[in-house]
This record gives C-alpha cells, sequence and structure tokens, in this order.
C-alpha cells in the first residue's frame, strides 16, 4: 500500500518533468516580440497561438485527471454488501508530499502560462510607431471615428491594409466594449476615461464590430465594421474627404460628418 | 401538523428546510427565465417577445435570482442549517431565534425579487447592475439594491451565527481536526461572507444613492468614477464565487466518502492547502473580471498571476476527491451519481477557466458566450448538481423516507446530458465570437443552429431538474421508511433517529477517541 502511494508519488515527479519538457518546447517557439527587428507583432496571430498552446495545456490534463477518475470509479467499485474501503493511512511525510509536490506541479504550468500571457500581453499593449489613430466615441447606440483630420464615419472604420490603427476610445453615454472578433481585441469604452486598442489589418475586407459590454435596450444591434483596403485607395478616400471638409469648413457651413450622428455630445470629457 | 410551528420555528432543521423550499421556488422561477431566454434565442431575430426590455429583464432576473437567492440561500442557508448542528453534535445553532430572522429576511428578499415580475418598470440593469446604465435606466434600479441588501443582511446574520455554533457548541471530544470537510468548508465561505458582503452592499447603496438622491459616486462629469463601482462589485462578487464553491465541494466530499466507504484522502491537505488557500486568494482576484476595462497594466498582469494561482488550492481539493475513491468500496446511488456529475463539470469549468485567467487570452473571450459557458459548468451547474446530490443525499434524514431510485437517476441523466449539451456548445459559439446578453444575433446568423441545439439542450435538463424535484415531492409525502443510517455513513448526523427530534439526540453526543467522521475500513 505504502508502495501504491510511492508510485503514484513518482507518477507525479514524471508530470513535473513532462511540464518542463512542455516549458523548453514551447517557450522558444513562440517569438512574440521579435527581438530589436521592426517588424510588427500582430497580436491577432499571438493570441491564436497561444490560445492553442493553452487548450493543449488544458486538454492534457483534463484527459490525465478524467481517465484516473473513471478507472479509479470502474476499478474500485463495490464487489458485495457491506464492503468498506481501505486506502492507506498516509504518513506525515506522503501526506506533506502529496499536497507540496502537486503545488509546485501546478504553480509551474501556472507561471508557464502566465509568462506566455505577459508576453502577448505586451503585444496587445505596445503600439507600434507607424500608426493610423483614429478618435472613438461610442454612444447609445453607434460607433463613431474620428481621424487626424478631422473626416468623421459612424459604424464605419475605413483603413489601410498593413498598417496598424489605434483606436483611442470614450464613451458618452454608458459603457460600451469595441469588440472585432477577427482580430482578437475588445476593449471597454466608458465615460470620464479614454482607453484605447490596436489591431493589425492584413488583407483588404470587411470585420464585424460589435457591442460586447451590456449597453442598453438596442445593445445586441449595436454593430458596425472594420473596412480594410489597399493603401491607394484609403489614400485616395482620406484625401478626398479631407479636402471636402476643408472647402465645405472654409465656406463657413456647418462641418458635415461622413454619416450623420445620432445623439448629442455630452460636454464634459477628461483625458487620462 | 401546525403551520405556525413552521413559520415561527426556531428549531435549525425547520429553518434550514424553509431555506430549501425558498430557493427551490426561486430556482424554478430563475430556471423558467432560462428557458424563456433560449426560447427566445432559437430564431434569429425576435421570437416570442418582440421587446428587448424583456428579455434583459429575464436575464437580470435569472442571474440574481439564481446567486441571491437559490445558490447561496440553498448552500449556506439549507445545508450549513441544516448539517452543522447534526454534524458536530449541537442542539441546535448558537442563535436560534437570530436564525429565524435570517429565514423570514430571506423570505422578503426573494419575495422582493420575484415582484419585478409585477412591477411597471422592472429593473433591467442585469444581475451587476454596472453604472452609468443603472443610474439613467427607467427600469427600477432599487428594486435589485434592496433585493441585494436584504439577502446580504441575512447571510451575514447566518454567518455570525455559525462562526459561534462551529467555535463553541461543538460534542466533547469532536476536536478540530474531527470536523467534516463540509463544516470547514462552510466556515471558510462564511468568513468570506462576512469580509466581503459589506462591499457589495456600499457598492449597490451607491447606486441608488447616484440615481434618486443626485450623488455622484460614479459620474465622471462631475467627479465620480464609473470603474469605481466595477471594482467594489466584483471585490465582493468574486469572493461570492468561493462562498458558492466551498460549501457545495463539501457536500461532494461527504458524498464521496460515505459512497466510496471511504476516508477523505489527505484531510489536512484538504482543509490547509485547499479551503484555507481558496479563503487567502480569494480576495486578491477580482481584476480578472475587468480585463478590458483600461485597468492599470501592472493590477491587469499581477492579478493573472494571482488568479492562475487559484489552481493550487482548487487542484489539491480535487485531488482530495480523486484521492478518496483509490482503494473505495463505491455504489452508486443517485446523490454519487450527482456527486461524481460535479467532479466532471467542474473538471471541465475549472480548466476553461485558465485561458481567462490570461490577460491577454481574455482581450478577446471577455463577455463571449465562453464566459457563460465556463461560469455555468464551474459554478452555476455544478453547484446546481451539488445542491441536488445533497438534498438526495440528506434527503432521508430530512424526511425519514426514502425517495424513487430510479426516476433519480433518470433526472440525473437527463440533466447531465442536458448540461453538457447547453454549455459546450455555448463555449464553442463563444470563441468564434458570440457575445453575451445579446436579444438578437442578427449579426451572428451562422450560430443560429448552434443557439436551437442549445434551446434542445436546456428543455432536456429542465426536464431532468423537474423529475427530482417531483420525485423529492413523493418521496417526503409517501416513500417508504428509510431509516436511521441508510448509507452506512460513520459521520455523526446518521447517528440520530430520522427525521431528528427538536434538540436532535434524546441525549447529547459525545465521540470516542479514535473516531472521525470518516473513520471507514477500521471497525
Amino acid at each position: 500500500m505504502r508502495d501504491a502511494m510511492k508510485r503514484g508519488l513518482a507518477g507525479l515527479f514524471g508530470a513535473a518533468g513532462c511540464l518542463a519538457a512542455e516549458l523548453a518546447v514551447a517557450v522558444p517557439a513562440y517569438d512574440g516580440k521579435g527581438a530589436d527587428a521592426p517588424k510588427i507583432v500582430d497580436p491577432a496571430a499571438g493570441w491564436d497561438h497561444l490560445w492553442r498552446e493553452v487548450l493543449i495545456d488544458i486538454t492534457i490534463i483534463g484527459i490525465l485527471f478524467a481517465l484516473m477518475t473513471a478507472y479509479f470509479i470502474w476499478k474500485y467499485r463495490a464487489r458485495g454488501p457491506g464492503q468498506e474501503g481501505e486506502s492507506p493511512k498516509l504518513s506525515p511525510a506522503t501526506a506533506v508530499a502529496w499536497a507540496v509536490i502537486p503545488t509546485f506541479v501546478f504553480l509551474a504550468d501556472d507561471l508557464f502560462v502566465a509568462a506566455n500571457g505577459w508576453q502577448l500581453w505586451n503585444a496587445y499593449r505596445q503600439v507600434p510607431e507607424n500608426r493610423l489613430e483614429v478618435h472613438l466615441e461610442s454612444g447609445m447606440y453607434s460607433w463613431d471615428y474620428t481621424y487626424p483630420n478631422g473626416v468623421r464615419t459612424q459604424n464605419e472604420l475605413k483603413v489601410p491594409a498593413g498598417k496598424p490603427v489605434l483606436l483611442r476610445m470614450t464613451s458618452r453615454d454608458t459603457l460600451h466594449s469595441h469588440f472585432i472578433p477577427d482580430f482578437r481585441v475588445k476593449e471597454d469604452s466608458m465615460p470620464g476615461r479614454t482607453t484605447y486598442l490596436w489591431f493589425l489589418p492584413k488583407e483588404p475586407g470587411e470585420h464585424l464590430v460589435t457591442c460586447a459590454e451590456y449597453c442598453g435596450v438596442m445593445h445586441s444591434y449595436m454593430a458596425g465594421k472594420v473596412v480594410v483596403v489597399p493603401e491607394a485607395e484609403f489614400n485616395a478616400w482620406y484625401e478626398g474627404e479631407g479636402t471636402k471638409l476643408k472647402t465645405a469648413g472654409a465656406a463657413g457651413a456647418p462641418v458635415p460628418a461622413a454619416a450623420p450622428e445620432t445623439a448629442p455630445k455630452s460636454g464634459k470629457k477628461k483625458s487620462a | 401538523m401546525n403551520w405556525k410551528e413552521w413559520i415561527f420555528t426556531t428549531d435549525h432543521k425547520r429553518v434550514g428546510v424553509l431555506y430549501l423550499i425558498g430557493s427551490i421556488a426561486a430556482f424554478a422561477v430563475a430556471g423558467i427565465m432560462a428557458l424563456l431566454m433560449r426560447a427566445e434565442l432559437s430564431t434569429v431575430g425576435p421570437t416570442i417577445t418582440g421587446n428587448p426590455t424583456q428579455y434583459n429583464v429575464w436575464l437580470y432576473a435569472h442571474g440574481a435570482v439564481m446567486i441571491l437567492g437559490f445558490q447561496i440561500p440553498a448552500l449556506t442557508g439549507f445545508f450549513a442549517n441544516f448539517c452543522i448542528p447534526l454534524m458536530i453534535g449541537a442542539k441546535d445553532v448558537a442563535f436560534p431565534r437570530v436564525n429565524a430572522l435570517s429565514v423570514w429576511l430571506f423570505y422578503v428578499g426573494i419575495i422582493l425579487a420575484l415582484l419585478t415580475f409585477f412591477l411597471p418598470d422592472p429593473p433591467d440593469v442585469m444581475w451587476t447592475g454596472y453604472p452609468p446604465y443603472s443610474t439613467i435606466t427607467t427600469g427600477n434600479t432599487a428594486m435589485y439594491t434592496f433585493t441585494v441588501l436584504i439577502l446580504g443582511f441575512a447571510s451575514i446574520i447566518g454567518g455570525v451565527n455559525f462562526l459561534t455554533t462551529i467555535a463553541y457548541m461543538r460534542a466533547p471530544g469532536l476536536t478540530l481536526g474531527k470536523l467534516n470537510i463540509f463544516v470547514w468548508c462552510t466556515l471558510g465561505a462564511f468568513v468570506l461572507q462576512l469580509i466581503f458582503v459589506p462591499v457589495l452592499g456600499t457598492a449597490v447603496t451607491m447606486i441608488s444613492l447616484d440615481k434618486y438622491l443626485g450623488t455622484n459616486f460614479f459620474d465622471p462629469t462631475r467627479g465620480g468614477d464609473v470603474l469605481t463601482y466595477q471594482n467594489l462589485f466584483w471585490f465582493y462578487s468574486h469572493p461570492a464565487v468561493y462562498v458558492i464553491f466551498l460549501p457545495f465541494i463539501g457536500v461532494i466530499y461527504e458524498i464521496v466518502s460515505t459512497f466510496a466507504k471511504n476516508r477523505v484522502f489527505n484531510y489536512k491537505m484538504v482543509v490547509y492547502g485547499g479551503i484555507g488557500g481558496i479563503v487567502l486568494l480569494a480576495g486578491e482576484v477580482w481584476v480578472h473580471h475587468l480585463y478590458v476595462t483600461g485597468m492599470a497594466d501592472w493590477l491587469r498582469i499581477g492579478q493573472m498571476v494571482t488568479t492562475l494561482m487559484i489552481s493550487v488550492p482548487v487542484g489539491l481539493m480535487v485531488i482530495g476527491l480523486v484521492g478518496t475513491l483509490y482503494k473505495g468500496s463505491i455504489t452508486f446511488e443517485t446523490p454519487m451519481l450527482y456527486a461524481l456529475g460535479v467532479l466532471f463539470l467542474f473538471l471541465i469549468g475549472g480548466l476553461t477557466g485558465v485561458p481567462l485567467a490570461v490577460t491577454s487570452l481574455t482581450l478577446h473571450l471577455s463577455d463571449t458566450y465562453y464566459v457563460v459557458g465556463h461560469f455555468h459548468y464551474v459554478m452555476a451547474v455544478a453547484g446546481t448538481f451539488s445542491i441536488f446530490a445533497g438534498v438526495y443525499y440528506w434527503f432521508p434524514k430530512m424526511t425519514g423516507r426514502m425517495y424513487n431510485e430510479f426516476w433519480g437517476k433518470a433526472g440525473f441523466w437527463l440533466t447531465f446530458i442536458g448540461t453538457n449539451i447547453v454549455f459546450w456548445t455555448m463555449m464553442d459559439i463563444g470563441v468564434k465570437g458570440m457575445p453575451r446578453r445579446y436579444y438578437d444575433y442578427s449579426h451572428f446568423p451562422q450560430f443560429e443552429g448552434a443557439h436551437q441545439l442549445m434551446t434542445l439542450g436546456a428543455v432536456i435538463l429542465g426536464v431532468g431538474f423537474l423529475i427530482a424535484v417531483v420525485n423529492w415531492i413523493v418521496g417526503a409525502a409517501r416513500g417508504p421508511v428509510a431509516g436511521n443510517n441508510p448509507w452506512g455513513s460513520r459521520s455523526l448526523e446518521w447517528t440520530t433517529v430520522s427525521p431528528p427530534p427538536h434538540g436532535n439526540w434524546p441525549s447529547p453526543p459525545s465521540v470516542a477517541e479514535d473516531w472521525d467522521p470518516y473513520c471507514y475500513g477500521r471497525k
């Protein structure tokens, strides 16, 4: 009986060994920050990579535990009435070992996951210098974007392919969350604070933007899209809209938004 | 039987049964809300109601009533009341009349929660009640505030009562090292309640002050900050998850030990490492609910590490459970089926929480169906299965009668299968981007098939729960007489007659030197 316990402990050591091997293989495989090369890391690709990695990790642990439990349930089913279990009484040393070793196995796995998560986090939070910076104000129930040259659009964010896009976000009423599932990113926007997110649109195409923070009655209808176009096409559109805006401004007419706003702006905002 | 004897009772067992009846009623109502939501989501676009607010009210009521009206009262109200004095060999709780007050408050709280459906402007603020929406909605936020305050207060006075009871009223010879795991777990849960419930009370009170009295705690245009509420709310509501988790895993320990006829594996590891570890870590992980709110980066990274560390005490408790099966002599009556079901549901739920602990992965997963699927596995259905397991397990002690084994097992399999259909599918479409709290998923028409599958699963699991409740009612009324200890447990509550009389034992019990609640295989 004591031997069985020792075998169990040996198995635990084995598990720790496997984990160390997993660490050794997996950590160099993910070149998150790209060291000194100025290449842009795409957080969405990093997300897919880390998701797969964590999924493999939890699947292995889950299957091990599930199989062990299922085996015990089958193996130690009662063979007759009146029988009682005869699990061994643990010696103090074994009892401590059974607490300490699993603790370190779990902690090792935690730190492995945390280290990779942190690395990816840096990719999400460190925005490349060469970027298009757009201001977003969310409101019930629309996304209102303002480009650096003053061009405004609603519920449609037109961006050039291949250039990182940074959104600086705030809200004029309730909480909203600008969620672009295809780019694996969201961040809340709220009154009184400025938050940001960035993403890297690679290919021309359209991507759904949807609200992920309960914001009111029409929450589920609060959607828009990111339209990625080739850089030349974007520049033509951007310059064209900018010129229109300037001439309209010079003529003294009220500045038209590319799409009309639905709700009035609240006056006071604080930038963080 | 005189109804006044029940309403004005100070007997801990009757108070417990009152808690059970109230919380099962709340469970039924909140379950019907869930089925209505599933019906609404069975097609893209409006299905059974054209009014999104109606759906949002169901969603609010489902969350608030399930957590505050069903799980916490059933686990820390019913089980604690019914089992703890019996498990420690006490005649009653330390303050029986305070105990009666707590159950009355609980009834006031759930009646208030149910009045939601008769108000012209019911609350539609979700169970989280985040401002600014909760302070500008036409929905009745005050109802939410008062429901939370009253149920919270009931819970606090219950906590004081049980901490005192466990400290001072143990039978002679029953040392702390011989307490049932369930008693330790409940002790941990009440410590958490006493520390953290006041914070929740503060948060929801400030919401109503902001909305009705014109203060500006959460209004940034007048110097407030919307994030303050979320911090206060989750500073309670994350520990609340452990207030649910600890008692339910305690119930599972009692059941697994009894039906494996085996001593709890590594008792001290479970108590100090598992329960102690959870109580210590519970208050340091709330920021993982705020990963996408623009909190300071150092907090989001720091609490990613503490959140992942929760896997240590929780993992030790799972090892303790699986170890209790080792070299046991396992039989598979209904309570044991539910308990083993919890083990598997909790395994899935716990492990799918690992990606959610990682700040960067959560930037995609947060507020999607993945989160909803995860917390239903790990807390909602695992907790509910435990409550059903526990009610089946102590049913003979409560009523002196036996439920029907066939229908018990049938109910279990239906709920188990239905649960996995619903919540596995939910996690799957969540990873693909389906956001939560959507009345209409017209931007995600590709998920219509998955939603229909979930609706089907919800019906199956609903039928399973219904069978269980009917089984109890029929069993309590005319089941066969059960005997004092039908499961052959060593734990103290099975040594008295079923149902136990007022005062629990004809003469006060004391325990032998070599006795402990799990002393199987030696006698």
